[in-house]
């Protein structure tokens, strides 16, 4: 029995590293694989949250989506994996994913110690609290003393230190491995305040029992700028996923969309064209084929599109532009030229 | 002298034997002896039906006379719209009820699991009774078969396999592939089998075997490597299914099964090893079985995924289950050593000297003498070991892993089954489920113990 | 294989393929050059793959400025101190838990071990029935159970359980006062007006207790109860060896107790009891004052102690029932009461048996211990495997120094056990 046994192991053994081996681009990877791995949160609604069916919706699940439609003109070819704030970065770093898109703010330490690029910042963000209304707040300066709940392992942990730190404030802190618990602890009434980044809070505040009864302080107190991010070292790879997402605002900024794409194809306007591949060979540049764009907006939409669908005004979250509105409409997102 | 005159004897017969007295025997006996014998005794007795009183009451209140059984929502388990108090609220466990057995696995795809479960449970239960025939078939079935039929059908199969050793040292064969098998992998098959009877021809004398039947044993090896590659290879046209779709018991008894048969054969050979006479055999097989069971099985499943990924080369990914299975086999076998190392060291000294004393080589000796003895007496060990895996496989979770555990936590946080009793309706469905596999199994292995002390007396 | 082997011809010391010593060496050769190439292989791949990713490398980290809370510290934090003081706070926390949980699981465990041998029905079924269920149940699931089933559910701070020790000091100080001992009950009686307040809090944020602070007088009384221990340590071991020479009985306990409490009493008395009680009281978001144990930290002891305690009852119990019945017949017919005789025949034979396999139960409490991060219990691999790597993103310095942690815990406790073994093992004669 036992011999049988190990030569069944022995098999098992080899299939798991004969199958996984990989070569050395990550875009040659992912082409010969067929799917883009993304990494993304366990369940943020708006950002990354999975229907009870297993399919994914979400600002950094569609930001997935536009790399594979770049790549494959299939915006279904890729592989969600869910990761939890503690072990995000070493499943980038070890290749387990190609890309963290999962509200992962660009710090100076991440983008030099941990080996990460950040390909962008698909959502300028800041970070709050949300405490129950009864409390009658106003300002988290009046949290003083109180218990504040947060997921462990990210920078909100540091933020409220610091904050508190500086302020005179004295608190405590509760860290919980996943922003379920987090969130789980606050409605339980474990902690007095839930700090988060702000927009995460309007998703958290869904999975509330009685959403009416929270109330997010105006009050911001650090910038969060949130972007998917990739492995150093592979420049290619680096550049596509930088140029799909402004692509996606310069698209939005030309008044590109998924409806009148067809259209805008055949447009006149030589930014149009560059842009859309009609004119120069900038997709061949970044490893796609030059038609990326209209494969992009078709099948996600621009930047705009995006943000309205999943977080904006019109959703369950009801987050507005603000700070997330092209440059021109008094926002900070600027694409750069393609040129 | 007659004996009547004899003082200290009776002068009649003896007087006929009175029954016990009623404070000892009969169920006044009983009650006295059990329940009321003294002050202290009543005190005792008053005590815990005091404490039955308070404990089982309210849970069957809870579970069953106050509970809500069909709804659709939380308003159905809510005191105020169902009016009453309210205990369990079932209908969350039906709601929930698919992710807890399959987890995120596709629905149209399920029937794979079911076929999964019905032939684990159908070629398990004649296995664990002894008056069952066909053991030998049984097993094989059981450990050789049905874990790569169960493999291929949860996950899909046709794992387009490109290297085979050597592969893996650069050379590539990269031909055309036919039906999801690549015939560059199946040549570098041949071209290492090959290589391998090759190399066991050569080293064979040193361990006194003849080279035709190395030979052979080498090739039937290699064929049965051949012929589960090749099933696990082959596009059958089922739909893949990524194991992070896994989740519920599905994952709880995958790690758990795997686990264990995982560690059976890893733990023996550790087991052997910590007994062999060779130092450097000893003193690694102790060092490995000692560290991996001073941590604690969490660091295990952090060692596995976060630092395992860096030791291996390149650039290679290793599915999240397969690392926590990995983590978890590793932790299994150290535990599983010690148990065969007992089964090893109840061997009497003769049953060795009387293999020796036949001629036998050590390795034959092992495999013909000790290892069937040493076996059969450590099941219970192993069933033991395996109800702590069992209990252990919730910690995956801890790794963002969805386990039966997992999965009813992230139903906790579904605020359309928000109410007050959710959660000990969760915890209460989840415990009786945990309660059922291990205190089976463990009255089986109790079982099964005491009929091998018996079959020992003889 | 009919070779020379059984043919009985004079064994010639040969070179031969099938010699033991030379396979030995082989085999032993060979596994060395596959471990030696396995740890080669495993540090150049990670030197690669660190390399690679830009990963820094090295303990440097250590020295650098945390910078996030924790909730729980036994000794002074700030979020300017270093992950090295992290690393320390996290231990000390996995110290306490495992301590605590040791005691208590110790506690019930003998309890329900000794009950369910118990003749009477009810306890031992009772019994039987707390052992399976715990048993049976996976500790994390437990720890859960506790952390969101029931702790999370008591009320908020301000609507939480008030219990005043008052009551209980008075009753102390009339029950003092009425077997005479007038000044100790006068003593009690203001303490309880000192805490006249409620000081006991249970809540969502845990349970908040009274804070005695010692006044600087209190550590004469503190010095002469170390004296005192000292002494009665002395008087026992005098009592034993007269024992043991002469056989006369001397009350050792009873002697000792007093020995250890009266002077220090006495020293309180004169000194006007140097302590003052800081009440919890609730202010803002939280009770200010007063010793705070949290949810997280309850959950977690309440769980191990319990889930533990199942087995450690199933060890007790074996250990009784492997000493033989003769043994208590033996010590009955020389005319020991039942006490006795469990004391002084039964456990101490029984303790053979039940420490190797209890050790081990602590053992594997001190692991379970590490599940406190599934409710954000800030225990070693919580803020330090946990947060501390994800912080520093330094994977195979913080496992492999954790990891170390746990082994070296492990190696200790088995070394002392063997010693323990050794020293305890039957002569036999």
């Amino acid at each position: 029995m036992s011999r049988t046994l190990k030569r069944i192991l022995l098999a098992a053994g080899m299939f798991a590293i004969g199958a996984s081996a990989a070569g050395a681009a990550t875009l040659d990877d992912v082409k010969a694989r067929g799917a883009l791995n993304c990494g993304v949160s366990q369940g943020l609604p708006g950002f990354s949250n999975p229907d009870d069916k297993g399919n994914w919706t979400g600002l950094d699940v569609d930001y997935c989506r536009a790399i594979a439609a770049a790549i494959f003109n299939d915006p279904t070819k890729v592989k969600f994996t869910p990761l939890s704030a503690k072990d995000r970065f070493t499943a980038l770093q070890s290749g387990a994913v190609d890309v963290l898109s999962r509200n992962t703010t660009w710090t100076m330490s991440r983008d030099t110690t941990l080996g990460l690029n950040f390909s962008g910042v698909t959502y300028y963000d800041g970070q709050g609290f949300m405490v129950r209304k009864s409390l009658n707040l106003k300002s988290v300066n009046e949290l003083n003393g109180a218990s504040i709940c947060v997921q462990s392992g990210t920078t909100n942990e540091l933020n409220v230190g610091d904050y508190f730190r500086a302020n005179n404030l004295k608190y405590e802190l509760i860290a919980f491995a996943t922003s379920d618990e987090t969130v789980k602890a606050y409605d339980s009434g474990r902690c007095d305040a839930l700090t988060s980044d702000q927009s995460q809070l309007y998703a958290l505040r869904l999975k509330l029992t009685n959403v009416a009864d929270h109330m997010v302080l105006p009050n911001v107190i650090s910038k969060e700028p949130l972007g998917p991010a990739v492995r150093q070292g592979d420049d290619q790879w680096f550049d596509l996923t930088k140029w799909v997402y402004f692509a996606m605002l310069n698209a939005e900024e030309l008044g590109i969309n998924s409806k009148n794409i067809d259209q805008m194809a055949a447009s006149n306007s030589p930014e149009i064209k560059r842009l859309l591949g009609s004119d120069g060979k900038f997709g061949e540049s970044i490893g796609v084929s030059n038609d990326w764009v209209v494969r992009i907006v078709k099948h996600v939409g621009n930047y705009g599109e995006m943000f309205e669908k999943n977080v904006g005004t019109s959703s369950p979250l009801g987050i507005a532009r603000g700070l997330n509105n092209l440059w021109n409409k008094g926002g900070v997102q600027y694409g750069m030229p393609v040129r | 002298m007659s004996l009547d005159t004899v003082a200290y004897v009776a002068p009649v017969d003896l007087r006929p034997q009175e029954p016990a007295p009623v404070s000892t025997r009969g169920a006044y006996g009983w009650a006295r002896a059990h329940l009321f014998g003294s002050i202290g005794q009543v005190l005792l007795t008053l005590f815990g039906i005091w404490v039955i009183y308070v404990v089982v009451p309210p849970l069957l209140k809870f579970f069953i006379f106050d509970a809500v059984w069909t709804g659709t929502g939380r308003d159905a388990c809510l005191p105020e719209t169902v009016g009453r108090p309210v205990g369990a609220c079932w209908p969350f466990i039906a709601a929930k009820w698919n992710q807890i057995i399959y987890g995120f696995y596709p629905e149209a795809e399920r029937w794979r699991v079911n076929t999964v479960y019905f032939f684990g449970a159908a070629l398990l239960l004649p296995l664990m009774f002894p008056k069952v025939p066909y053991k030998r078939l049984n097993a094989l079935a059981f450990f050789g078969i049905y874990p790569v039929a169960a493999f291929v059908l949860l996950t899909g199969g046709d794992l387009d396999l490109r290297n085979f050793v050597l592969g893996w040292f650069g050379l590539d064969l990269g031909l055309a592939s036919a039906g999801g098998l690549r015939v560059g992998f199946w040549l570098q098959f041949l071209i290492v089998t090959g290589i391998a009877v090759g190399i066991g021809m050569l080293v064979c004398p040193f361990f006194g075997g003849e080279r035709r039947s190395v030979a052979k044993t080498i090739l039937k090896t290699f064929a049965v490597i051949g012929v589960v590659l090749l099933v696990v290879d082959i596009d059958l046209g089922l739909v893949p299914v990524e194991t992070r779709q896994w989740g519920g018991l599905l994952v709880t008894l995958v790690i758990a099964v795997t686990g264990i048969t995982v560690s059976l054969p890893f733990g023996i050979l550790l087991a052997l090893g910590r007994r062999s006479e060779l130092p450097l055999v000893k003193y690694a097989s102790i060092i490995f079985i000692e560290f991996w069971r001073g941590v604690p099985l969490i660091t295990v499943l952090f060692f596995a995924t976060y630092m395992l990924p860096l030791f291996l080369p390149g650039r290679f990914t290793i599915d999240g289950l397969l690392r926590a299975l990995v983590g978890v086999a590793l932790f299994a076998s150290a535990y599983m050593a010690e148990v065969v190392r007992a089964g090893l060291q109840a061997i009497p000294k003769g049953q060795y000297e009387g293999a020796m004393a036949l001629g036998l080589r050590s390795g034959l000796m092992m495999r013909l003498v000790v290892l069937p003895q040493a076996l059969k007496l450590v099941i219970p060990g192993i069933v033991n070991n395996f109800i702590g895996l069992f209990k252990d496989t919730t910690l995956v979770l801890i790794v963002s892993i969805f386990d039966l555990l997992g999965i009813l936590r992230a139903a906790f946080t579904d605020p359309s089954w928000a109410t007050p009793t959710t959660l000990f309706t969760g915890f209460g469905f989840a415990g009786i489920v945990y309660f059922v596999f291990c205190y089976g199994m463990s009255r089986y292995s109790m079982a099964l113990e005491r009929r091998l002390d018996r079959n020992r007396r003889h | 294989m009919t070779d020379a082997r059984w043919s009985g011809s004079a064994p010639v010391r040969r070179w031969s393929w099938t010699d033991p010593a030379l396979r030995s060496a082989v085999i032993q050769i060979t596994l060395a050059i596959a471990l030696i190439w396995m740890a080669w292989s495993f540090f150049a791949n990670a030197q690669e793959n660190l390399a690679r990713q830009g990963i820094a490398s090295g303990f440097g980290f250590m020295e650098n400025s945390a910078g996030f809370g924790i909730t729980q510290t036994l000794i002074p934090y700030s979020e300017s101190m270093s992950y090295g003081r992290v690393f320390l706070v996290g231990l000390l926390n996995t110290l306490l838990v495992a301590f605590l949980g040791i005691i208590l699981a110790t506690i019930i465990g003998f309890l329900m071990g000794v009950a369910r041998l118990s003749n009477n029905v009810v306890i031992r079924a009772l019994a039987s029935a707390y052992v399976e269920v715990t048993r049976n149940l996976p500790p994390l699931f437990q720890i859960l159970f506790w952390y969101l089933a029931v702790l999370s559910t008591m009320p908020n701070p301000r609507q939480s359980w008030a219990f005043g020790i008052k009551p209980f000091l008075d009753s102390l100080a009339s029950g003092a006062s009425a077997i005479g001992l007038t000044p100790l009950g006068a003593w009690l009686k203001g303490m309880a007006d000192a805490a006249a307040a409620p000081g006991v809090f249970v809540s969502n944020r845990g349970l908040v207790v009274p804070r005695p602070i010692f006044e600087p007088d209190a550590n004469i009384i503190f010095g002469i109860l170390v004296a005192s221990v000292i002494v009665a340590f002395f008087v026992a071991r005098w009592a034993r060896k007269r024992r043991e020479a002469t056989g006369q009985q001397f009350p050792t306990f009873w002697a000792g107790l007093a020995i250890i409490v009266l002077p220090a009493l006495a020293a309180g008395l004169v000194l006007g009891a140097p302590v003052t009680i800081e009440n919890p009281e609730l202010r803002g978001f939280n009770f200010v004052g007063g010793i705070r144990v949290i949810p997280e930290f309850v959950s977690l002891l309440v769980a191990l102690s319990i889930y533990t305690a199942g087995f450690i009852a199933e060890i007790v119990r074996a250990g009784i029932l492997a000493v033989s019945k003769g043994q208590t017949e033996a010590a009955h017919s020389l005319g020991l009461r039942s006490g006795p005789t469990l004391r002084l025949i039964i456990i101490p034979q029984a303790m053979r048996v039940i420490v190797p396999p209890l050790t081990s139960q602590y053992l594997n409490l001190t692991k379970n211990s590490t599940l406190g991060v599934a409710v954000g219990y800030p225990d070693l691999v919580a803020v330090f495997a946990g947060t501390t790597l994800n912080q520093t993103g330094q994977a195979i310095e913080i496992i492999a120094l954790t990891m170390a942690v746990y082994l070296t815990i492990s190696i200790v406790t088995s070394t002392l056990m063997g010693w323990y073994n050794k020293r305890v093992a039957l002569v036999e004669r």
